[in-house]
């Protein structure tokens, strides 16, 4: 049975549980048992699959939905000076207790029109040359940066290629590596490939419980190495995306606990798991200087790789 | 990236057959005309009737630039691991190594150009692609460094599916990395030129190949983020033939110039002479 089909399965058993009269109390024993049944095999051996599923479940809450329980006076920044306002990708200032921060975000919608304004999620050129324009305005007023990840990838269109996709997430990259106010992304859904990299070369990553990041979707990466895009449970094993993957190989410093079933369960579970810890993140960072911060996010990146050395 | 795969089998294609006449005819990729090995080798693989830039190995890419004598090869011995376990992939590298005398998809060093020392590194397509994994990522990043400490312009020669899948989170964060270490060659003031040579996608696209201060394209290269075949199928229409050409690029104002290989020695001889005594 799929997560899906487990969780619709529980919902049907919840219902029952609230229509059932109090005093069967046999029935409503076991209806509860069943559930908890269910629960424990839904949530307890969850596949990469599943995460995937999880990461991509419409009813996920959207970076914009964190940003405006988490921060207090977000003001939304538009454009990128040179083409447009790109919606798939969202940026402004908030303030996080006393601290003014600049938020950037990508932006999924909740429903097919608001999908439809921002694109799904998928930026183009100039929503990564806003994120680079808030950023060095951050860097300018001296205020830490947050970006959320949440994307499928980068928009495979001919227009974004036109206007030099490839350039356009590559300058995120290099600019982001140097700049002199602390950086953290935190991977709230999907991390899809470059178009996630783009705002994630922070001085930490944190992902939620259920998010996953990857090179390329599983079912692109299923398509690539097994010629079979439909392989892509399989593919999504192999490639070992989930949260604690990456902490087991040092690639993420930080797990932000979700609801049991998934932050769409219970959101404000997750948003106050990360507020508590961005909390605690600003306070922390105060004490660290710019010359510390860069040369601490050059090594991170680095460092990243798997070699060793011929004797030939 | 990587959406470029379903190229793969048909760029493959593009390395000039060797079969016909036991190796002493090939046939142009692009026009078909039949022309003798030997002949295409001597004109840098570039057909003589048609002009079509087949694909080269790095080791020729090298004879073209590089005066002779003068190339000292860097970081040679490092060698891919399997952090994912991808079944088959040290088995597939083994072969690669082999069949091209090659330890990875990158060849990088120090040489000279016209009489000038440059950094520089060669990717080379036979190698799966040159899609970067963590020996890509690192060779390039440790060349970076080298131009860096021994204040020498770099030139990197690009060609590449993108990242590479096999080594998953890893290939993405090369991106990061050689992005990084550029961040820092700008920052000394040195110079980087970038040649975009035929196939130049993905992950290699937006990092490295596309930060150089100047950005050169091969003679009809095609240099991309998303494989054409993806972006045919997300707007469910054929694209245009020169989409993603290196004119193309040139006409959309992603490149600063493009070049032919017989003009490609001269033009960074020039570029380089150009530079000279200016780099802060
Ligand atoms: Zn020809």
């Amino acid at each position: 049975m799929s997560i899906l089909d487990l969780e619709m399965k529980i919902a049907e058993i919840e219902t029952k549980l609230n229509e059932i009269s109090s005093d069967n109390h046999q029935e409503i024993e076991q209806l509860q048992q069943q559930l908890h049944r269910y629960k424990s095999r839904a949530y307890q051996h969850l596949t990469a699959w599943d995460h995937v599923t999880l990461a991509r479940h419409p009813k996920r809450p959207k970076a914009r939905e964190y940003i405006e329980y988490i921060f207090d006076s977000f003001i939304e920044l538009h454009g990128d000076r040179l083409y447009r306002d790109d919606e798939a990708i969202i940026g402004g200032i908030a303030k996080l207790g006393n601290q003014s921060v600049t938020v950037i975000a990508h932006q999924k919608g909740c429903t097919t029109s608001e999908n439809i304004k921002c694109n799904f999620g998928m930026p183009h050129p100039e929503g990564y040359r806003k994120a680079l324009r808030l950023m060095k305005q951050a860097e300018k007023f001296n205020r830490p940066i947050i970006t959320f990840i949440d994307t499928p990838g980068a928009y495979p269109g001919p227009e974004a290629e036109e206007r030099g996709q490839g350039h356009a997430i590559a300058e995120c990259l290099r600019e982001m590596s140097s700049l002199t106010v602390p950086t953290l992304s935190i991977v709230i859904g999907e991390g899809g490939s470059g178009g996630a990299l783009a705002l994630g070369v922070s001085d930490e990553i944190w992902m939620l419980q259920y998010a996953v990041y990857s090179i390329l979707s599983p079912e692109g990466f299923a398509s690539i190495l097994y010629k079979d895009g439909s392989r892509a449970q399989e593919a999504a094993e192999v490639m070992k995306l989930t949260a604690q993957d990456y902490l087991n190989r040092g690639i993420i410093e930080k797990i932000i606990k979700e609801p049991t079933g998934g932050a769409h369960q219970f959101p404000q579970y997750a948003f106050d798991q990360l507020k508590d810890q961005l909390e605690g993140y600003l306070l922390q960072i105060k004490k660290v200087t710019a010359k510390q911060l860069l040369n601490k996010r050059y090594k991170k990146y680095r460092l990243i790789g798997e070699y060793d050395s011929l004797n030939r | 990236m990587g959406f470029f795969l379903q190229r793969q089998r048909k760029l493959k294609t593009s390395t000039p057959k060797r079969d016909i006449n036991e190796g002493i005819y090939t046939k142009c990729e692009s026009c078909k005309e039949v022309i003798a090995v030997m002949q295409l080798s001597s004109n840098l693989e570039v057909c003589p009737t048609c002009g079509f830039h087949h694909r080269m190995t790095a080791k020729k890419r090298l004879e073209s630039l590089i005066d002779p004598g003068s190339f000292k090869e860097i970081n040679r011995r490092l060698h891919t691991l399997n952090p994912l376990n991808f079944p088959g992939y040290e088995e597939k590298i083994e072969g690669l190594m082999e069949a091209n005398d090659l330890n990875e998809a990158v060849v990088t060093g120090i040489g000279k150009i016209a009489g000038e020392s440059v950094a520089i590194g060669i990717m080379d397509s036979h190698f799966l692609m040159a899609s970067m994994g963590s020996v890509v990522g690192e060779k390039v990043t440790r060349l970076i460094e080298v131009s860096i400490s021994r204040r020498l312009p770099l030139i990197m020669v690009c060609a590449s599916g993108g990242a590479r899948m096999q080594e998953g989170i890893y290939s993405l964060m090369q991106m990061a990395k050689t992005s990084a270490a550029l961040a820092k060659h700008n920052d000394a003031g040195l110079l980087y030129i970038s040649v975009l040579t035929h196939p130049t996608m993905g992950g290699v696209t937006a990092s490295f190949a596309t930060l150089g201060d100047i950005i050169i394209a091969e003679k009809g290269a095609s240099v991309g983020f998303a494989g054409r075949r993806v972006v045919e199928q997300t707007i469910k229409q054929k694209l245009p033939d020169h989409f993603q050409t290196a004119e193309f690029l040139q006409e959309k104002g992603l490149v600063d110039l493009v070049v032919s290989r017989q003009e490609l020695k001269q033009t960074l001889a020039k570029l380089i002479d150009l530079h000279e005594g200016s780099e802060g």
